[in-house]
This record gives C-alpha cells, sequence and structure tokens, in this order.
C-alpha cells in the first residue's frame, strides 16, 4: 500500500474517532501522538493480561509509563479496557519480576539460581535440547506455550522437530465446549466468542460469570444487553454478579446442568415452540433426537437439580420466545464433571431448536482479515506422531492434551519425554493434581521456563529465562476473527528495565545455537512484521501509528447471506450424531448424575476475580491493591452451622487430605449450600511473589482428583470436596 | 455524576483507572465499590455501587477546612484540595460523612477531583471513560438537557446518606 | 438479612475511621484545662480588691501553667499535623466556618491574656523570680496601679477563656459526619469539663501547699523543694474550699450535659442512637462508665462533699480523679466518634 494511501486511511480513523468523540461531547482522547504535549509519548499496542487481546494505547510521561486506555477504534475494546488490562502497567513495574535468565543451583524446586547471561543460558538450553535430540529424537521434548506470545517458541521447537505441543486452553479450558459444538455444527464457538451478545434479546448464562470473567466485549454487550432490558436467565450454584442482573436465576445443584438443559429441550420440542422451519432445512437426525427427550420432563430434572418445574418451563418458554435471537452462552472454562463435552453439545442442540446459530442475536459467523502467513521453509517431519492422546484414546480432541503429555512424562509411554519448554503457563496451579506435574518434572532431563515472575512453575526450572512484558516487545500479529475484521500491531512502548528479552528474539537465537538458522531469515521482529503485513498491502508505519487496522465489514449471519454451511459428516446440524454413535458414544446427549462428596463436605467451585487474571496477575501492584486475597465462599446458613463468620481464617482440606493456606470466609446469602467458591490464583507458594506469597488459598493445591472426559480428554475438575478448619490468624 | 447500578459489574476498572491516571499511591484510593446483599439464597439481590467523593453542593469538609485548602472549584460543582496549603490536620476526613478522602503519603488531604485537569480539557473523567459497562454519567445536573439531568428525570435514583445534610453530587440510578 | 461489603482499604479509613490518635483529645484536654484557668483566673482577679497585693494560686499559679500546659497541647497539635511545613498557613487566613481556623486565632489570643494575668500578681507568687527579675515587679505595679486595666485582664481571661473551652467541643461537634459528635452540647461539655478539671487542678495545688503537719509525705518533700526555690509565700489556702465547692458545681452541670448529649442522642435518628451506645453499651461503654462517669465525676464529687461537710480532710484524690476523668473524657469521645458513623443506620 502507498504512503498516501494510508495516511488518508488514517486520517480516517482520526476523524471518525473526533466525530464519535464530538458525538459524546467530548473530545477523544484517541491516538493523537502528534498533537499531545510535551513529555507524553502515546503508542498503540494490545493487551496482554488475558487472551482477549484488546487494543490499547499506552501514554509515556516523562519517559515512565503513565496509563494505558483503550484503542477507541477497536472494535474488541471499543476504547476501554477491563480492569486488568488498565492495571497492565503493573505488570512493567512489578518489582518481583525476573531481572536476568537464571540457571538451578540446588535440587529442582528449591529456587536456588545463580544469574548467567542471555548466552550461558540459551547456551545450556541448546546444549541440553540436542542432547535430548541425539539420545531419545526431538520428540522426546514437548513444549507448554500459552498465548500468542508462544509464536516464535513454538516455531522453534517445531524446526526443531517436536510434535508435542499444548496449552492448557484445550483440556483444562473450552476444549469440551468446541469439540461439543464442533459435533453438532461442525465448528467451533473461537475465541473471541462469536456470540452476538449485541443483538440478543434472551442471554441465557450457564456459569459464564460475565461481569466477574471480563472477556471485555462480552462484558460490554453483556452491560448493553440489560441496559437494553434483554432477558437475562442465569444458571448458576453461585448467586453471580451475572445473576443480580437476571429476570431469572436458577440456583443450580452443582453438576446437574445437563439435566436442566434436556428438560429444557424436552419442553421446547414437547410444545413445539423450537424453529420448525431451521431445524426441518438444517438438521439431521432430529427424529431420534426428539424421540430421546421424551423422559426427560421438568418434573424429571426437579430432584436432580433443585430447580422446580415451573421455572424450568417458563425459562424454555421465555427462550422460545425471543428465538432466533435468543443466545444459549456455550460458557468458557467448561472442565467441570466430566461430562463437559456432551453437555456442551446439549446447549449446542439448545440453540440449535432455538435457530440461534448464524443468526442475528446468536451466533455470528466472523470474518478475519487476510494476512498470509511468513514463508518458512517446511518443517521436518516428526519421526513419531504426537503422544499426548495414544492411539486416539478420546477421538474427538482436536488440539493436544497437556495431561496427556504429562501422563506420557510420567510413564515414559509410548515413548519417553525428557524436555520440558514452558513458555507463559504456569502449568503448576493450571494443571490439576499437582503432585503428577511435580513426579513428572522429576522424570526430566531439562525444564525451562519463559516466564515474566518468579512462578511457581518457574521454580521448578533449571533455566529460567526472564521475558520483556508485552509493554516492552514486539509479538505476533493479531489477525483477529472477530465480528469486524482487523489486524492488530504489538509494538514495545518502554525498554524492558533489565536484562529481560523478548521472545521472538529468545526463539531465534535459540535457533541459531541449535543450528536452525535457516528457519529465521529474517534479521529482526520489524523485517519479520513488515513482511507479513505486505502481503496484505498494508504497511508496518501505518500499524506503529494507528495500533490497528479494520477491514471492511463482511456479512456475519445467514441473513445477510453468509453461506448455511455445517461441515459435520451429514454437512447438516447433527441432532442426532452419527460420529458419536461409531466411537460408541451416546449419539443424544443422556444425564449421569454427579458423584456425591463424602457427607459433610462441600464441592469446591472456582472462578475468576474481575480484577485478575488466573495464577499471573497477583503480584501486580495496582491489582493486587484492587484484591490482595481471595475468601472462601460459604453459604450463610451453613456458616451458622459451623460457627464461622465472615473475616474469620479457615484452613480447606479436602477428600485425599491436602490442605490448603488460611482464608477468610466469606459467609454470604450468594451461594448454594452444597459448594464454596474460591476465586483462582491465589495462595501463591513460589517465594520470589514476595507480595502475594501465602496470600489466600490455592484451589489447585485442592485439586487432587479429576476426571477425565472421555470425548476429548478434557480434565473435570469441579470434582473434589473440602472441609473447613479454624485456622490461626498469625 | 449519574451512576447506573444496573449496569455496573463491580470490576473496579473505574478504581484502577482513576489509580493510575491521578497516580494514587499504592496502597490508596479515591474510588471504591460496595457491594449490598439482601434476601436469602436463591432470592437475593446485589446491588454495586463505584463511590468516591461526591462533590456535595454543602460540603462540610470545606466548611471546617482552617486553611482553604479544601475549597469549591470556582466554576462551582467540584471540591477540591490544594495540596501546598493543606496542613493535614484530618478535619476534613473527620468531616466527610462518606470517607472520601485520605492523607497521601505526601502530607496532605486527597481526595477525588471529578478529574477536574481532563473535564478542562473536555475530557470525561478516568473513571468513567474506562467504565466498560458505561454505566457512569458525567456532566451538569443543573443543565435540563444534559445526558445527567435527562437520567435522573426518567429513572428513579438516590444519593448517599442524603440524612447528613450534604447534598451530594453523585447520584445512583436503581 | 442484609450483608454490606466495603472493598476500600484506605489507611486511617478503613475498617473504621482512626484519622486521629492521642494528639487531638490531649490537646482537647489541654485546651479545656487551660480555658478553665482562664476563667477562674479571671473570675478571681476581677472580686478581689483590685490593688491588693496577694500570692494567688488562681491568677498567677494557674495562668502560669495554663501558659506550659497550652503549649504542651499546641504541640500534641502540631504532632498530629501530617503537612507540618505548611502550619503557618493557620495564620495567613481566617475561615469564618471553621473551628478550627477560629481556634488558631483564639491560641493567639490566649497567650497575652493569659500573661497578663500571671503578671499581675506575680512578685508575690514568686519572690524569688521578681528579686532577680526586677522588670516584673515593674510591670505589676503598673497593672495594679490601673484598676481598670486590672478588671480588663479579668474579662479578657474569662471571654477568651468562655471562647477557647467551646471551642475544643465545637470542634468535634461541627463534624456532622460523626453521630456522636453531632450535638451542640459538645461546646458547653467540654467548657465544663474543663472548669471542673481547671478547679480541680488548682485545688490540688492548694491541698499541696497545706500547712506541712497536714500534707501528704511525698507532697512535702516536693512542695519544700519548690518553696524554697522560689522562696514562696503561702498560697490563699482559704480558697480550696470554694474551689472544691465551685468543682463540684461543674462536675454536676457535665454530668447534666452528658446526659443531656445521651438523651438527645437517644431520642435521634437510628445513626444517633447507635453512636449513643457506643458508649452506654459498646465497645467503648466498660471505659465510659468505669472512667469518666464513675472515676471521673461520681467518686469525686463524692470525695469533695465529705471534704466540704469536714468529714474528711483535703487530699488531692479528686483533683487527681477529676483530672484523668477530664482527659479520658477526651479520649473516649474523639475515639467514639470516630467509631460512629451514618452508615450504621442504613447497614
Ligand atoms: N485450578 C484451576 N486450574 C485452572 C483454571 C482454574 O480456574 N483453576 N483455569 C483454567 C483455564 S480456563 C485456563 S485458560 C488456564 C490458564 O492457565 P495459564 O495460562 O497457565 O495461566 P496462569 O496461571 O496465569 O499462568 C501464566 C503464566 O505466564 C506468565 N506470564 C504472564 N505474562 C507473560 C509474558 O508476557 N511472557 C511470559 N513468558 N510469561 C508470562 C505468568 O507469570 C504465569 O506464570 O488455567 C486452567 N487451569
Ligand atoms: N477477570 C478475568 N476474566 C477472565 C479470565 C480471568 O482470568 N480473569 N479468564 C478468561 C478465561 S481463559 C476463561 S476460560 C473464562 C472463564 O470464565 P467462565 O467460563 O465464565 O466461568 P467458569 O470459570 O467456567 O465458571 C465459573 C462460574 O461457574 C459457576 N459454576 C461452577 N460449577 C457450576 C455448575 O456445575 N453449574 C453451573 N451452572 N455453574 C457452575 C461458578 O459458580 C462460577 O460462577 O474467563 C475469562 N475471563
Ligand atoms: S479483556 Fe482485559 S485483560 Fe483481556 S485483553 Fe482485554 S483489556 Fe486486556
Ligand atoms: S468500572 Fe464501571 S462497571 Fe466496573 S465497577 Fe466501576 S462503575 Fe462498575
Ligand atoms: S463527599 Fe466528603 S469530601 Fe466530598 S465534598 Fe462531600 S463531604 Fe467533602
Ligand atoms: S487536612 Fe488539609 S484540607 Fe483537610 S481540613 Fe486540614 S488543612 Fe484543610
Ligand atoms: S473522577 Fe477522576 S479522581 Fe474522581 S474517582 Fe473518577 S477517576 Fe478518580
Ligand atoms: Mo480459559
Amino acid at each position: 500500500m502507498s504512503p498516501t494511501l494510508s495516511r488518508r486511511r488514517f486520517l480516517k480513523i482520526s476523524a471518525a474517532t473526533i466525530v464519535a468523540g464530538a458525538a459524546a461531547g467530548r473530545v477523544s482522547s484517541a491516538i493523537a501522538a502528534s498533537t499531545a504535549p510535551t513529555g507524553l509519548r502515546r503508542v498503540p499496542t494490545f493487551c496482554d493480561l488475558c487472551f482477549w487481546k484488546c487494543n490499547a494505547i499506552a501514554t509515556v510521561r516523562d519517559g515512565r509509563l503513565w496509563k494505558i486506555e483503550g484503542n477507541s477504534n477497536d472494535p474488541l475494546s471499543r476504547g476501554r479496557l477491563c480492569p486488568r488490562g488498565t492495571g497492565g502497567i503493573g505488570a512493567s513495574s512489578d518489582p518481583d519480576r525476573l531481572r536476568s535468565p537464571l540457571i538451578r543451583t540446588r535440587e529442582r524446586g528449591a529456587e536456588e539460581w545463580k544469574e548467567v547471561t542471555w548466552d550461558e543460558a540459551l547456551d545450556y538450553v541448546a546444549t541440553r535440547m540436542k542432547k535430548i535430540a541425539v539420545e531419545h529424537g526431538p520428540e522426546s521434548m514437548a513444549l507448554f506455550a500459552h498465548g500468542i506470545g508462544g509464536t516464535f517458541v513454538k516455531h522453534t521447537l517445531k524446526a526443531y522437530g517436536t510434535p508435542n505441543i499444548a496449552a492448557p486452553s484445550f483440556a483444562q479450558c473450552r476444549g469440551p465446549r468446541d469439540v461439543g459444538f464442533n459435533l453438532t455444527f461442525g465448528e467451533e464457538v473461537g475465541s473471541p466468542e462469536r456470540t452476538d451478545i449485541a443483538n440478543t434479546d434472551c442471554l441465557v448464562l450457564i456459569g459464564s460469570h460475565l461481569g466477574e470473567n471480563m472477556h471485555n466485549t462480552q462484558v460490554q454487550e453483556f452491560a448493553e444487553a440489560v441496559g437494553r432490558g434483554a432477558t437475562v436467565i442465569v444458571v448458576d450454584p453461585r448467586f453471580s454478579v451475572a445473576a443480580s442482573k437476571a429476570k431469572h436465576y436458577l440456583p443450580i445443584r452443582p453438576g446437574t446442568d445437563l439435566a436442566l438443559l434436556l428438560a429444557w429441550m424436552h419442553v421446547i420440542v414437547t410444545e413445539k415452540l423450537y424453529d420448525a422451519g431451521y431445524v426441518a432445512k438444517y438438521g439431521y437426525g432430529f427424529e431420534p433426537f426428539a424421540a430421546s427427550l421424551a423422559t426427560f420432563t421438568p418434573e424429571w430434572a426437579h430432584p436432580e437439580t433443585g430447580i422446580d418445574p415451573e421455572t424450568i418451563r417458563a425459562t424454555a418458554r421465555e427462550m422460545a420466545r425471543h428465538r432466533p435471537a435468543t443466545l444459549v452462552h456455550p460458557g468458557r472454562h467448561v472442565n467441570w464433571n466430566g461430562d463437559d463435552a456432551q453437555r456442551s453439545r446439549a446447549i449446542a442442540l439448545l440453540n440449535a431448536l432455538l435457530g440461534s446459530w448464524g443468526r442475528k442475536g446468536g451466533f455470528y459467523a466472523p470474518a478475519s482479515m487476510d494476512v498470509p502467513p511468513y514463508a518458512y521453509p517446511p518443517y521436518p517431519k516428526p519421526a513419531r506422531p504426537k503422544l499426548d492422546n495414544p492411539d486416539k484414546k478420546y477421538p474427538f480432541a482436536t488440539e493436544s492434551i497437556t495431561t496427556g503429555i504429562r501422563d506420557a512424562t510420567l510413564t515414559g509411554q509410548p515413548y519417553p519425554i525428557k524436555g520440558w519448554m514452558v513458555y507463559a503457563t504456569n502449568l503448576i496451579n493450571a494443571l490439576p493434581k499437582q503432585a503428577d506435574t511435580i513426579r513428572a518434572i522429576q522424570q526430566l532431563d531439562l525444564l525451562v521456563v519463559v516466564d515474566v515472575i518468579p512462578s511457581e512453575i518457574a521454580g521448578w526450572a533449571d533455566v529460567v529465562l526472564p521475558e520483556s512484558t508485552y509493554l516492552e516487545r514486539h509479538d505476533e500479529l493479531n489477525v483477529e476473527l472477530f465480528k469486524e475484521p482487523f489486524v492488530a500491531l504489538r509494538q514495545p512502548v518502554i525498554d524492558s528495565p533489565h536484562d529481560q528479552k523478548p521472545n521472538w528474539w529468545i526463539a531465534k537465537i535459540l535457533a541459531e545455537k541449535l543450528g536452525l538458522g535457516a528457519f529465521y531469515p529474517w534479521h529482526d521482529i520489524e523485517e519479520y512484521l513488515e513482511t507479513r503485513l505486505k502481503g496484505a498491502n498494508l504497511s508496518l508505519a501505518e500499524l506503529k501509528r494507528a495500533g490497528v487496522v479494520r477491514g471492511p465489514r463482511q456479512p456475519i449471519y445467514f441473513d445477510e447471506g453468509v453461506p448455511a454451511e455445517f461441515p459435520t459428516p451429514s454437512g447438516k446440524i447433527e441432532f442426532y450424531s452419527p460420529q458419536l454413535a461409531a466411537a460408541g458414544f451416546d449419539p443424544v446427549p443422556r444425564y449421569t448424575a454427579p458423584e456425591a462428596g463424602p457427607p459433610g463436605a462441600f464441592r469446591l467451585l472456582y472462578g475468576r476475580a474481575p480484577m485478575h487474571s488466573f495464577s499471573r496477575t497477583q503480584s501486580n501492584r495496582l491489582l493486587s491493591d484492587l484484591m490482595d486475597e481471595n475468601a472462601v465462599w460459604l453459604n450463610a446458613v451453613a456458616a451458622r452451622r459451623l460457627g464461622l463468620k465472615t473475616g474469620d481464617y479457615v484452613q480447606l482440606r479436602n477428600q485425599d487430605g491436602a490442605v490448603s493456606h488460611r482464608v477468610r470466609v466469606k459467609a454470604t446469602e450468594r451461594i448454594h449450600p452444597d459448594c464454596v467458591y474460591l476465586v483462582h490464583g491465589f495462595g501463591h507458594t513460589a517465594r520470589g511473589l514476595r507480595h502475594t506469597f501465602g496470600r489466600g488459598a490455592n484451589d489447585a493445591q485442592l485439586i487432587t482428583r479429576y476426571k477425565t472426559d472421555p470425548l476429548m480428554g478434557g480434565t473435570a475438575m469441579n470434582v473434589n470436596f473440602v472441609t473447613l478448619e479454624p485456622a490461626e490468624a498469625t | 455524576m449519574v451512576i447506573d447500578t444496573r449496569r455496573c459489574v463491580g470490576c473496579m476498572d473505574c478504581v484502577v483507572a482513576c489509580k493510575t491516571e491521578n497516580s494514587v499511591p499504592e496502597g490508596f484510593c479515591r474510588d471504591w465499590i460496595t457491594e449490598t446483599v439482601h434476601g436469602e439464597f436463591p432470592t437475593v439481590q446485589l446491588e454495586i455501587r463505584s463511590e468516591r467523593c461526591n462533590h456535595c453542593a454543602n460540603p462540610p469538609c470545606v466548611d471546617c477546612c482552617p486553611t482553604g485548602a479544601s475549597h469549591v472549584h470556582e466554576r462551582g460543582g467540584v471540591v477540591l484540595v490544594t495540596p501546598e496549603k493543606c496542613i493535614g490536620c484530618k478535619a476534613c476526613l473527620a468531616a466527610c460523612p462518606y470517607d472520601a478522602r485520605f492523607i497521601h503519603p505526601d502530607g496532605y488531604a486527597s481526595k477525588c477531583t471529578f478529574c477536574i485537569h481532563r473535564v478542562e480539557q473536555g475530557l470525561l473523567p478516568a473513571c468513567v471513560s474506562v467504565c466498560p459497562t458505561h454505566c457512569m454519567h458525567f456532566g451538569d445536573a443543573d443543565d435540563p438537557l444534559s445526558d445527567v439531568s435527562r437520567l435522573l428525570a426518567s429513572r428513579p435514583n438516590y444519593t448517599l446518606l442524603p440524612e447528613a445534610g450534604t447534598k451530594p453530587g453523585v447520584y445512583y440510578l436503581t | 438479612m442484609t450483608e454490606f461489603t466495603n472493598f476500600r482499604h484506605n489507611p486511617g479509613l478503613d475498617p473504621a475511621v482512626h484519622v486521629w490518635g492521642w494528639e487531638i483529645p490531649v490537646y482537647l484536654f489541654l485546651g479545656g484545662l487551660v480555658a478553665g484557668l482562664m476563667i477562674i483566673a479571671g473570675v478571681r482577679l476581677m472580686i478581689m480588691r483590685p490593688t491588693a497585693r496577694q500570692a494567688l494560686v488562681c491568677c498567677t499559679i494557674g495562668p502560669l501553667a495554663g501558659l506550659a500546659l497550652l503549649s504542651s497541647g499546641m504541640l500534641a497539635l502540631f504532632l498530629d499535623l501530617t503537612n507540618k511545613v505548611n502550619v503557618w498557613r493557620l495564620y495567613l487566613t481566617f475561615e469564618p466556618t471553621s473551628p478550627m481556623s477560629w481556634g488558631s486565632w483564639i491560641l493567639l489570643l490566649v497567650y497575652p491574656a493569659l500573661l497578663a494575668n500571671a503578671l499581675t500578681h506575680l512578685p508575690e507568687a514568686i519572690p524569688a523570680l521578681a528579686k532577680r527579675v526586677p522588670a516584673f515587679v515593674k510591670i505589676s505595679d503598673y497593672i495594679l496601679a490601673r484598676p481598670r486595666f486590672v478588671v480588663g485582664i479579668g474579662l479578657a481571661n474569662i471571654a477568651i477563656g468562655v471562647a477557647l473551652g467551646i471551642y475544643t467541643g465545637l470542634l468535634l461537634g461541627t463534624l456532622g459526619a460523626r453521630p456522636l459528635w453531632n450535638s451542640a452540647v459538645l461546646g458547653p461539655l467540654f467548657l465544663f469539663s474543663g472548669l471542673s478539671t481547671a478547679a480541680a487542678l488548682l485545688h490540688g495545688i492548694l491541698v499541696l501547699s497545706t500547712p506541712d503537719n497536714e500534707r501528704p509525705e511525698f507532697a512535702d518533700f516536693l512542695l519544700s523543694m519548690l518553696t524554697r526555690w522560689s522562696e514562696a509565700k503561702p498560697l490563699d489556702i482559704r480558697i480550696a474550699p470554694t474551689l472544691a465547692q465551685a468543682d463540684n458545681s461543674f462536675l454536676t452541670i457535665e454530668l447534666a450535659l452528658i446526659g443531656l448529649l445521651l438523651i438527645g442522642h437517644l431520642t435521634s435518628t437510628a445513626a444517633h442512637q447507635a453512636a449513643a451506645h457506643l458508649l452506654l453499651n459498646g465497645p467503648y461503654a466498660a471505659v465510659f462508665w468505669v472512667f469518666v462517669i464513675g472515676l471521673g465525676i461520681l467518686m469525686p464529687l463524692f470525695l469533695q462533699h465529705l471534704e466540704l461537710r469536714h468529714r474528711i480532710r483535703h487530699t488531692i484524690a479528686p483533683s487527681l480523679l477529676v483530672l484523668c476523668g477530664g482527659l479520658v473524657l477526651r479520649f473516649v469521645l474523639v475515639a467514639a466518634g470516630q467509631a460512629s458513623h451514618w452508615t450504621t443506620a442504613l447497614h
């Protein structure tokens, strides 16, 4: 693209923002690098406090990071970041950050290090990786990487020759949902989810606690929906923030959602409230599916779910009344009870009955810009297949299973794993059964961790590589698949404060030391980015200035001309799934009651707090100021029975004897008496996290059991039970 | 300022935005969240409020200030502190029924300024402009045509502790 | 059932307000005491024959003590300021709605008034000093030669003393945010408490200077040291009963005002009722009932009553009790006041 054209486009953007600002009666704070007062510098980039990747503008005042705000030209953030994004500068200024490369000096997990140069550290890694390749084959090196920052590390490891690359975002997060929808519609929900909350008339949230789960666009659209007066139905054993905005709150017994879903579908089918035209046109196997629902009456579901039949009927009818603009949200972290892919499939089927897939107010068809990948030489073909899912034990898994790699590391089967490289995932807290993770680590010849803070997983590493935070580095382009296509740039706002390096540099130098320099034909990241952007007729200069470039809006609904295609084997929405039947699974969802816990114990539930991301933000001082320890939510009546009140310290003991740090009680009417709830991410055990060490309870420590989803290998973690013991208020 | 409690999700984005915009020191905040829960599970009501200085029309914090450090902005409507005049006697902290003030580590009384430095540039206060639920509205409640006046006219609303007689300038929509 | 959670955590404010520690109660106590000393000094100065030369506890020792006590009080106040470098700002402005501003200007007037009162009869009270600094004698002579000047000094002490005493109460009383303080009674209460502590202090000093055989031993020792140094003549111990009498009246009025304060709150809003209960049966009740009411008011009332009816000798016990009671009253009111809150009514 010629410079004049890009300039014109930039002007258009700024004109649009000023018009938008003026409409709101204000001058917009958008990109105004040229007019900024002296001492202020505004740099567009995109956020990395979670995986939503909102576009942002960071302001530097007199050389120091001052603030970070949403980019008003960003379709994701619409100019407003979530609290974590706004507090993102605390990630850069965190005094507990890793400062230089470290090599272990004592036994693993002792967190004793010596500081080394990058050259020494990467030599160490390269030498051992070569040794593993020679002795066991490159497939014996696994990579765990989460997020867009992992792109180049993945590239290096693929060039090295391993197929064993996984992230917790599948088996510990959205995997069951994607598989459930894939089996039904032939497509996944994706991330950002293709949920059209902005236009829905009836939003059904099954445990998705929007407002606490702060995925930005969804929360904004949710608030709009509430503001518009859209019907909100919330199913959650906890009276979530979303529940407080709902017309109907269904206080379900944890783990019984599939029964509710079946009863809803029973009502909609038997009362013929479904979108008959849609079902007839796009559906496959509706008859056997409808027949299978016959016995799943609301009366049947009542004792399971604790929801009274009339409420089930009323909510089912309400959903049908608003169809197709009824959105039964598929959730995101759905690893609950082991029947998760089937439950997700039931959600997909309910949406199919309502005709919401491909329709306004339901699920749109996302679009993206065409930015071709960089033309690298082909990767070597691994001699052995990936080992996370041997013999396709979990036939419907679409991505690698982290826990599968961990199991293989433990057993040496089907072949040994001797090295782990871990990029931006705190496996100790992200995978269930910490003991297994630690035992697996003890089998390794090499554990390399790339992190920004001395996390728990870094504590077990042989080599720790300190990365620059997102505000100090370039990353891969974000070519987003969304309502509106756009491409966005992450670029450094300030320099790294110490000897930290960006992932692209780490990956490139490591590749060179491994003799894989041919896989990095570019000299630096800007050259790489420029090359990719040229392929799309864009320029790096334009992105540097604007941060995000939007493509033309494309049709996103069937009504707008999106072809109604369903890439399932039948080419239709599979109400009855021959694939599942062939693999020996229920072709239509069937309910099994969750296993009860020991008497007197509470089911342990966990989730998000709006101002924290997983276990990565608790040492961010800006965010820890908003919440610096978690509390265990306990039903107020149960608390009275146990003689506990808000603020009391307790320890949680689970069914296997695991005991948490001390944690305060939140005795509240906002939770079902069967369960307790913890915000995930607290109770850090890594000593280097000085500020947050030991504060609150760690749900991951108490998840000593999980149930594996038979369809796809997801690890259901809501299957642990705890009792509460008074603790000393030391 | 008008805040729609029906939309607010208590995410505290307003709190962290204020902290960065105004360099509020670690451990302090100018705005904060409260949650009130009524009822018994499962019939529960939850109200979340983003609170801050109410910029009272009848501000006891200004009345009690012995040095004139606490004052009302010349164009009215905003209660401010001039750090250079403040002796740190804390009378204003004790005088504020909302506990909206604190002593800055540098010694002076501090609190929400309604981001007057932004408003004077035609920008919204930081907390308002960041709120992902768009639940906060800023404008002149005395101007009947303003956004905030229309909201106040069309929806039930209340102020905090009207019985304290301070005439607060922050309204909550229910 | 209502659950209320506040996610604010500002130091000094959360979970409960505690912006003022020991400094302010000490300051308020000393301020009240000095106010009382001034009023008593003023009255005493005016009701005696203007030109008579006498060693007067009320008019010399009292004001001198007042100067020292007030300075300590202002030091306490100063210590409480978190932005001390700006303290001069108090005297660049007068803020009519701010009791503190009033107070800072009143304090400026207190010093000359007290000093004038002290100087009037200084040569008789502390001859040693007068001998060494003849100027004191000249000043005294000058004042005593002008009866209208003496009356002026007396009136000024009374007026400024009343202002100072009321101001210490008003300082809290105008802070409407704290329901416990939210009462017009606080001004008179602190004034009378100040008077009672001042009378007690003077009474105590007199007791210490009663004839040797009636004195407690340790006091004897202390006093002999002092008199030897100052070559003092015996003070006007004849007014000791008057002071005890006055003290009892002040204590009775104080008691009545406390009653009025509490009744006022108990018949007011829920927030005020809750505030009163902080003292009556809440966390501050023990200290309030035992130290303020019991030992600080009732006990000295009783003892002084017996003293006046010559059932027992005059001792310094009632003085000490009243002084302690006055101090604890300020502590309790400042602490409980900060704990009292409008929102207790809401939630
Ligand atoms: N017990 C329990 N387990 C869970 C969940 C739960 O709620 N409870 N949630 C599950 C879900 S939904 C998910 S998506 C996963 C998330 O799992 P993870 O993605 O592993 O999340 P975190 O625990 O935050 O770990 C992220 C790690 O990356 C580091 N990091 C942060 N920024 C950077 C960076 O810029 N560069 C590098 N190199 N490192 C960085 C952080 O310091 C931290 O150590 O966890 C899953 N596991
Ligand atoms: N602030 C913030 N936002 C985030 C994240 C973050 O770390 N911080 N992480 C992001 C990521 S990767 C993910 S995966 C999402 C996760 O967020 P979501 O998918 O929205 O929520 P979950 O973590 O699955 O579930 C938590 C909620 O489910 C309820 N729940 C638990 N068990 C049951 C049950 O049996 N039935 C029902 N109906 N409800 C149940 C809990 O009470 C709680 O309200 O959040 C995303 N957004
Ligand atoms: S949702 Fe929040 S944390 Fe995630 S990318 Fe957007 S602003 Fe950042
Ligand atoms: S940012 Fe908005 S939604 Fe979030 S807590 Fe503040 S007012 Fe509520
Ligand atoms: S809220 Fe408090 S600080 Fe703000 S104007 Fe009112 S009294 Fe003053
Ligand atoms: S602390 Fe400062 S602003 Fe507050 S009353 Fe005292 S001098 Fe005024
Ligand atoms: S208006 Fe400005 S100063 Fe006041 S709370 Fe909002 S961001 Fe903070
Ligand atoms: Mo996730």
